[in-house]
């Protein structure tokens, strides 16, 4: 069969490019060692400067209170407005808390008072949670007064209900375990989809493609034959993927492998349509690294790699309904963490099927039309 | 615009009108000519006059605006698989993967013109030594030298024993003593039955061959062998008949 | 070509050098802009990052999806469940009949939380027993799961307060919360500086070092390099059309975000500009570099992709804080020079801070600037020699 001496010629020119048969196995392993430990959105070590400007034992209380709490690292703690801002500006705080001058006057004369809590929100996370902690914390804090100023009231109040939190899946909530599957797809993509695109694209461009036109090779062997050596790759990576996410991260995944493998396997093969649609309308290779570099900037920050797609306004939502990359991660992520089964994930299954059909269907069709 | 008209027993290329035009240029113009089994045609004229475009649709690399033309019994327009599967072709452009070795480019080649696996390993060594080439089997291509990988070429072109091989500029950069060597190699095929189609603009080829035509303005403004050629045109050599038929042409190298 | 055809010394005066110079630059403007496709995506690529960043991506939650699972259903509970939804924070997608059903919508995706609440809820809360609410989250996304179950609990908190009439509970501390800098909290200012940075990167690192690659497969730098111009001033050209380039995509990443988006100039617009003319240059520099020691347009769009924009991406502070980062990796941020660009971008932009706030910066990315350029030259005198 001829496809099978197209096959081996385009893996001899593969691993004759030193760079790339050694970034295709280099850079995986960087990616999923690396960006799972700078990916991290923890929101530690919160820096709180506290103006008291009470000083009396009631504030005191309050700030030690707040220091024991594991959230906050205080700061220098300023005397006044103008220095605690100053701090905000040099990034040495994100949250400022004030307690105002008649703090226990309020408290015990007119039985209400009031704090000022001041957060950075240029990094949105550590505003908007940071003074959600503090919160929770002075209405602790609260409660405590309460019971001291008014013992024997305090049985005439209901004890309040009780909240509890529990984190499924990943208790101690760490980042990883959310990148490191997204990753994965992340370089399942890259290998599949975009680098047979270059690889034609390049040949395009210095005419090698032409010669085959004269041989009895059909168009779709062709195509085949470069699509197939890096499929091959792909799956080895992931493969790798697997060993290395175990190996460092003490991940494996806790639904099934095959499970994954066919949902790769779908993905695979309407990435790979899509690069070649890209192969069809790109006549350069800077035209292709443009095109390559706007898709994937647009898909993987659409996805849910980065920021949950729930937290996105409605109509960047329906653009990530057409991410193909959305639904695979959301599937790579159930089935690691959550070990989700084929059965629960039907929905996701048919879209990737309907990218797939899609995007071969437009290869198809702007491949006809370029070479008219 | 006509029915299919049928083509004349033995000849292995014919054509008749072929016509290219790209919008309202008119590259190659009404065309016709036949070539026979064996023949060395030639197919001479500057550049831009239409020869490679000519060739091209020959090979069923570019459709012919109109006209007829049949290859190895093949009709172009409407059976170029079968066309593709029985001639070789080489350019000056492009003829070789330069990021293979040589074995793997003669492989290659072989596999996808369907000779037997078995014999792919054996022949290539056979041709190595017939070349002279053995010690280069496991050279990469890029680093041949130019007039070697010329050669390489035309025995890849040429390894499954195709009806005819087209050469398109196939000795260009090259020293006159490299060409004549390559030309010997045409010789050979020639003499085991292939026909040789090939385009050129050195004049001092054209004697080579048994036949040539020289375009100019995409028409062919001469037919026949190189030695009536010049009785006809009161020339010494075919570079002198050339001048004389090009000094009308209208597209020139500028 | 000029009339002053062969001089005597092989020495040309400084105005031909400069009119070859001209030349050659007016050459690669014309490559550049015949690839009307590149230039397409080019100017589009900041408004898509900019829009990306400043409005669809978003790391404040709200519209998760939750499922409750309630055996009291009596109107307290039931009032909860409404106070959950009325602000954007939740969206009910479904009550569950019983908790088994909870691992199924985990599973499939389906909810972010579930709430689940304990039997004849109103009864034990006012009459002392057992009121137990779970928020179940699903850890996979560990700030939305820790971010909403802040929210929830905040909320039903609330809720508490208002049913009981605790405000009128005396001793009653009330906090008042006030975001700085960014009222609506959506971190999109944050991110200017960062596409800035990356723009920047891919016009001056990559396309410089692809065009210059290109030229070294096609052969044509050879031809470049026998002409009268000195080879350094060869490569310079190219340079320089890429230099316009990042001023013009910069430009309208600046209109586009001030005018557009309302991100605020707050500090000197001159220091803006001249931070981000180093910052140019320090690309150039690299661009340069990075096409002096390859031979293909592949390994210099493989290096320029791998080895320089991904790393910026993670890297820089750009996407992920810096302060998060394992030590090792935000020293290897630090040679970044982008990390150091983007810090200065924000301080004067975004924080309106005066030149002596960046005064680090400036000196770090000089001093990256001067070591690079001469990398390259020396680099280029090797190979051209």
């Amino acid at each position: 069969m001829i496809l099978k001496y197209l096959i081996e010629k385009e893996f001899k020119q593969i691993k004759r490019n030193k760079f790339l048969s050694r970034m295709v196995f280099v850079f995986p392993f960087m990616m999923l060692a690396v960006l799972p430990q700078a990916a991290n959105f923890e929101v530690k070590d919160i820096n709180l400067s506290i103006i008291d400007n009470n000083h009396t034992t009631y504030s005191q209380r309050l700030i030690q209170k707040i220091a024991a709490s594991d959230y906050f690292h205080i700061q220098t703690i300023p005397t006044n407005e103008r220095q605690a801002l100053k701090s905000i500006e040099k990034d040495e705080s994100d949250i400022i808390l004030e307690i105002p001058s008649h703090f226990e006057q309020d408290l015990i004369r007119t039985k209400a008072a009031n704090v000022m809590i001041s957060a950075n929100a240029v990094n949105g996370m550590k505003g908007g949670l940071g003074s959600a902690y503090l919160a929770s914390i002075l209405a602790e804090y609260n409660g405590e007064i309460r019971a001291e100023l008014m013992p024997s009231t305090a049985k005439a109040f209901p004890s309040g209900m009780e909240i509890t939190k529990i984190f499924r899946f990943n208790p101690d909530l760490k980042y990883k375990y959310m990148m490191v599957p997204a990753i994965m797809v992340m370089l399942l993509t890259l290998i599949c989809g975009f680098l047979p695109a270059f690889n034609i694209v390049s040949e395009k461009e210095n005419g090698t493609i032409e010669q085959m036109n004269v041989t009895p090779v059909n168009k779709f062997s062709l195509i085949l034959s470069k699509l197939i050596p890096y499929w091959v790759i792909g799956f080895i990576v992931l493969n790798i993927c697997f060993g290395v996410a175990w190996l460092f991260y003490g991940m494996w995944p806790k639904g099934s492998i095959l499970t994954i493998y066919l949902f790769a396997s779908v993905h695979v093969l309407s990435i790979s349509g899509l690069g070649l649609v890209i192969s069809n309308y790109a006549k350069t290779l800077q035209q292709a690294m443009f095109m390559v570099f706007f898709i994937i900037i647009t898909f993987i920050f659409m996805s849910g790699l980065y920021t949950p797609v729930d937290n996105m306004p409605q109509w960047a939502q329906y653009i990530s309904d057409i991410d193909p990359l959305k639904y695979f991660i959301r599937v790579m992520r159930l089935v690691y963490l959550k070990g989700s089964s084929t059965a629960d994930l039907i929905k996701p299954f048919m879209a990737l099927c309907s990218f797939a059909v899609i995007f071969n269907l437009w290869a198809v069709l702007s491949y006809r039309k370029s070479n008219n | 615009m006509n029915t299919k008209e049928t083509v004349p027993e033995g000849k292995v290329v014919v054509a008749r009108n072929l016509t290219k035009m790209f919008g309202g240029f008119t590259a190659v113009d009404h065309i016709s000519f036949e070539v026979d089994k064996g023949e060395i045609f030639g197919f001479l004229g500057a550049n831009g006059a239409g020869k490679t475009t000519a060739m091209r649709m020959l090979c069923g690399l570019s459709k012919q605006t109109s006209g007829h033309a049949w290859v190895a019994g093949f009709d172009i327009a409407s059976e170029s698989e079968s066309i593709k599967k029985c001639i070789g072709y080489m350019s000056q452009k492009f003829a070789l993967y330069e990021d293979l070795e040589v074995w793997e480019n003669i492989r290659l080649y072989a596999g996808i013109y369907g000779v037997p696996e078995k014999e792919i390993a054996p022949k290539t060594d056979e041709l190595l030594q017939r070349l002279g080439f053995e010690s280069e089997k496991h050279t990469l291509v890029k680093s041949l030298p130019l007039g070697w990988k010329q050669k390489l070429a035309f025995s890849v072109a040429i390894f499954h024993e195709p009806k005819i091989v087209f050469l398109d500029e196939p000795t260009g950069g090259v020293d006159p003593a490299t060409r004549r060597q390559f030309w010997e190699l045409i010789y050979q095929a020639a003499d085991r039955g292939i026909t040789v189609f090939v385009t050129t603009h050195y004049m001092d080829e054209a004697e080579y061959c048994n036949r040539v035509t020289i375009m100019v303005d995409g028409r062919i403004d001469a037919l026949d062998s190189p030695k009536n050629l010049k009785q006809q045109y009161h020339a010494k050599n075919m570079n002198e008949v050339f001048h004389q038929l090009a000094r009308n042409a209208k597209r020139t190298e500028k | 070509m000029s009339k002053s055809a062969l001089p005597t010394e092989l020495k040309r005066t400084p105005r031909e050098n400069w009119r070859f110079f001209r030349t050659f630059v007016r050459k690669e403007f014309y490559h550049i802009f015949r690839d009307r496709m590149t230039m397409l995506i080019l100017l589009a690529m900041p408004i898509l990052m900019l829009v990306l960043f400043g409005y669809a991506l978003n790391t404040e939650v709200k519209n998760s999806k939750i499922a409750v699972y309630d055996p009291s259903r009596d109107d307290v509970t039931r009032a909860m469940v409404e106070k959950l939804q009325i602000n954007h924070y939740f969206i009910l997608s479904r009550m569950l009949n019983s908790p088994d059903e909870m691992d199924k919508v985990f599973k499939s995706g389906e909810v972010s939380m579930v709430v689940v609440f304990s039997e004849n809820f109103y009864e034990n809360l006012l009459h002392g027993g057992h009121a137990q609410i779970q928020l179940i989250a699903d850890g996979s996304d560990p700030n939305t799961a820790s971010t909403i179950t802040t929210y929830a609990s905040n909320i039903l908190a609330g809720y508490q307060i208002e049913l009981l009439e605790m405000n009128k509970i005396p001793y009653q501390i009330t906090p008042e919360i006030k975001l700085l800098y960014n009222p609506s909290m959506v971190a999109a200012y944050n991110f200017v500086p960062g596409v800035m940075g990356m723009i920047i990167l891919l016009i001056c690192a990559m396309m410089t070092s692809i065009s210059i690659a290109r030229e070294k497969e096609n052969g044509t730098m050879e031809i470049l390099l026998v002409s009268p111009m000195k080879p350094l001033y060869v490569i310079l050209s190219k340079a320089v059309p890429y230099f316009f380039l990042s001023i013009v995509n910069l430009c309208t990443i600046l209109v586009v975000s001030v005018f557009v988006m309302g991100v605020p100039i707050a500090g000197s617009f001159f220091w803006l500009i001249a931070i981000s003319l180093l910052y140019i240059f320090v690309s150039l520099a690299l661009g340069l570099l990075i096409s002096s020691v390859v031979n293909t347009q592949m390994a210099a769009m493989l290096i320029s992709a791998m080895g320089l924009m991904m790393p910026v991406m993670l890297l820089s502070g750009m996407l992920f804080p810096s302060e998060n980062m394992p030590l090792f990796l935000q020293l290897i941020g630090d040679v970044i020079p982008a990390k150091w660009y983007i810090e200065a971008v924000k301080k004067i932009m975004i924080k309106g801070l005066g030149v002596g706030a960046i005064l680090n910066e400036l000196a770090v990315l000089s001093g990256m600037a001067v070591a690079l350029i001469s990398i390259s030259l020396r680099n280029f005198k090797i190979r051209l020699e």
